[in-house]
């Protein structure tokens, strides 16, 4: 159910972003989604993609920090109060969300959100027991990938 | 003691006068050190020199050498040639962790001291009409009181400023008519630039001289300081291993410092070799005290380059001069008026999570303020997934430099390898101060 998600570190300065990205891209890796969280001075840019072992190790090569985080994927309905729903569930668990942020739209009336909890089991328990779907890592990547 | 002025005295004393009064006074302090400090009498024991048969300066190659890690490996009192009941002050050195220098005074010490800095206050003109502004700090830092007194033997009007404050300052500049400021120069700069900011015409002023040391600044530096202020800049130099402030000072030629012969005497080694080099030729200077009671020093090798001017000076002093002091021989550094060395970066980086991260020190100047900036490589070990994990980690890197220096730096986090390595010793300052 957890999902491995890469975390970089990366100077917050014209020209840093596009190493990383573009070192993935010349690898032929898909990101499935990312986030990049900004201070003033440096930004951490985490990446959702199947193929993160690959990945992991291309953005090494390229120099860089690489941690491996795991995350949840959780699915939502795609209308005003899906997240606040989820979220009910967990405050209910009195788990804590360090960050989230979504997969771009999804068919079927869904959205995919990532989410880092300050206690990912404690999350799964209270989440399912509430009915609410937390994607396997088969059905992030979807077929296509 | 009679007021110094700048035409007569002992600064003019006959050469061959000044060299004999220097040969006997290297004998008896070299008596002096070998029966009243053990450090002294174990090295010339070491060295083979027969201390009650010393010539004199022919001789002052044969004496060994004291660094700075015998002053902080004697810590507090080892070096002390006096009991404490002879002791009438005590100084400490700045920014250090762990454990400061420790100098000490007698009563004979503390007039000495005043003498040599009256005496350069009057090499740059000043006399007993003039109003001195010293801001340079009161307290264990010997530039403080060093200026003070001299100031004060010089019958001068003293206002012991002190550091900080700089509205305040600028306020006793303008209303009580000051003459001479005494502050370092990166101090000054601030002080131009707060005083423009307040609208302060100069050439209202009475102000004429800044008296700037503590730090190196540069002829470029004086040269602007000079047009843009209307006043005379003068050096000053010394430091607290040999007296405090008042060591050497320039005349009003502005061309090298005078070193107050009579109580220093001044050498040019080859930092390598230990070897003496001759007036000229440029080296590590050495300094050895001539009438120090509490503290003396024998050959203190002062890590900072230079040369002994050959030539006499047109101003007619016969204490010779040096040049001006722009590097060391070793990789400290100075950031307002505070000594770092790397090492004591290194030392406050490990205490924060034990392991030592490629690291790298850039210092700038913001309006005359300096600036450093620690910027560390991150690894793996140390990279967390979560930004305030990051944030903390800089946070507690910055509180260690600041508990260990006494100073705020700004600390950033780099990507690995952005840090360039180099072979042998590595460049860990990258120093962009327009000295």
């Amino acid at each position: 159910m957890k999902i491995h998600q890469l975390s970089v570190f990366i100077e917050n300065r014209p020209g840093h972003l596009s190493p990383p990205i573009k070192a993935l891209a010349a690898a032929g890796i898909n990101i499935a989604t990312l986030s990049l969280a900004d201070t003033k001075q440096f930004g951490i840019l985490r990446i959702v993609t199947r193929q993160w072992e690959k990945a992991k190790q291309v953005l090494e090569n390229a120099g860089l920090v690489v941690s491996v985080t795991e995350v949840l994927a959780i699915e939502a309905p795609d209308r005003p109060g899906g997240l606040a729903d989820v979220l009910t569930v967990v405050e209910a668990a009195g788990v804590g969300v360090d960050y989230l942020y979504a997969f771009a739209e999804q068919p079927g009336g869904k959205a995919v959100l990532v989410f880092r909890f300050d206690d990912s089991d404690r999350a799964i328990d209270a989440l399912t027991a509430a009915g609410v779907n937390v994607l396997r890592s088969v059905e992030v990547y979807g077929d296509g990938d | 003691m009679k007021r110094p002025s700048d035409n007569g005295g002992p600064d003019f004393m006959p050469r061959q006068q000044l060299d004999a009064l220097q040969s006997r006074r290297l004998c008896a302090v070299v008596r002096r050190a070998y029966e009243n400090v053990a450090l002294y009498r174990q090295r010339m024991d070491n060295a083979g020199v027969n201390a009650e048969r010393f010539r004199g300066a022919e001789q002052i190659a044969s004496l060994p050498f004291t660094v700075k890690a015998d002053l902080r490996d004697s810590y507090p009192f080892g070096l002390f040639a006096r009991p404490m009941r002879d002791v009438v002050r005590l100084h400490a050195s700045s920014g250090t962790t762990g454990k400061p220098i420790v100098v000490a005074y007698t009563k004979r010490d503390v007039e000495v001291w005043a003498e040599v800095v009256a005496r350069a206050l009057a090499s740059f003109g000043l006399h007993a009409g003039d109003v001195i502004q010293n801001s340079y700090g009161y307290g264990l830092f010997t530039g403080g009181l060093g200026l003070h007194y001299g100031a004060e033997a010089l019958g001068a009007t003293v206002i012991p400023a002190s550091g900080g404050n700089t509205d305040r300052q600028i306020m006793v500049m303008r209303d009580f008519g000051v003459s001479a400021i005494c502050c370092t120069p990166s101090y000054f700069l601030h002080l131009m630039e707060r005083a423009n900011e307040l609208g302060v015409d100069w050439k209202s002023l009475r102000l004429r001289a800044g008296i700037f040391g503590a730090e190196p600044w540069t002829e470029a530096m004086r040269q602007w300081i000079q047009q843009t202020s209307g006043i005379r800049a003068y050096d000053i130099y010394g430091l607290s291993e040999i007296i405090g402030p008042g060591v050497g000072a320039e005349c009003r030629e502005q061309e090298g410092l005078h070193i107050f012969e009579d109580h220093f005497y001044p050498e040019i080694i080859d930092p390598v070799t230990g070897r003496p080099l001759p007036d000229g030729e440029e080296g590590e200077l050495v300094l050895t005290t001539l009438s120090k009671e509490a503290m003396p020093m024998i050959r203190y090798r002062t890590r900072d380059v230079t040369t002994i001017y050959a030539e006499p000076c047109p101003c007619g002093r016969t204490i010779r001069k040096i040049r001006r002091i722009l590097r060391r021989s070793d990789d400290m550094f100075i950031i307002r008026g505070v000594n770092v060395f790397p090492s004591q970066i290194e030392t406050a980086l490990l205490a924060v999570d034990r392991t030592l991260p490629h690291y790298q020190i850039v210092l700038t100047r913001e309006k005359g303020l300096d600036q450093i900036e620690i910027r560390i490589e991150v690894t793996a070990e140390m990279f967390s997934d979560r930004v305030s994990a990051m944030e903390n980690l800089q946070s507690r890197i910055a509180a260690q430099i600041e508990r260990t220096l006494g100073i705020r730096a700004a600390v950033s986090l780099v990507e690995p390898h952005t840090i360039q390595r180099s072979e042998g010793k590595a460049k860990r300052v990258i120093d962009q101060r327009e000295m």
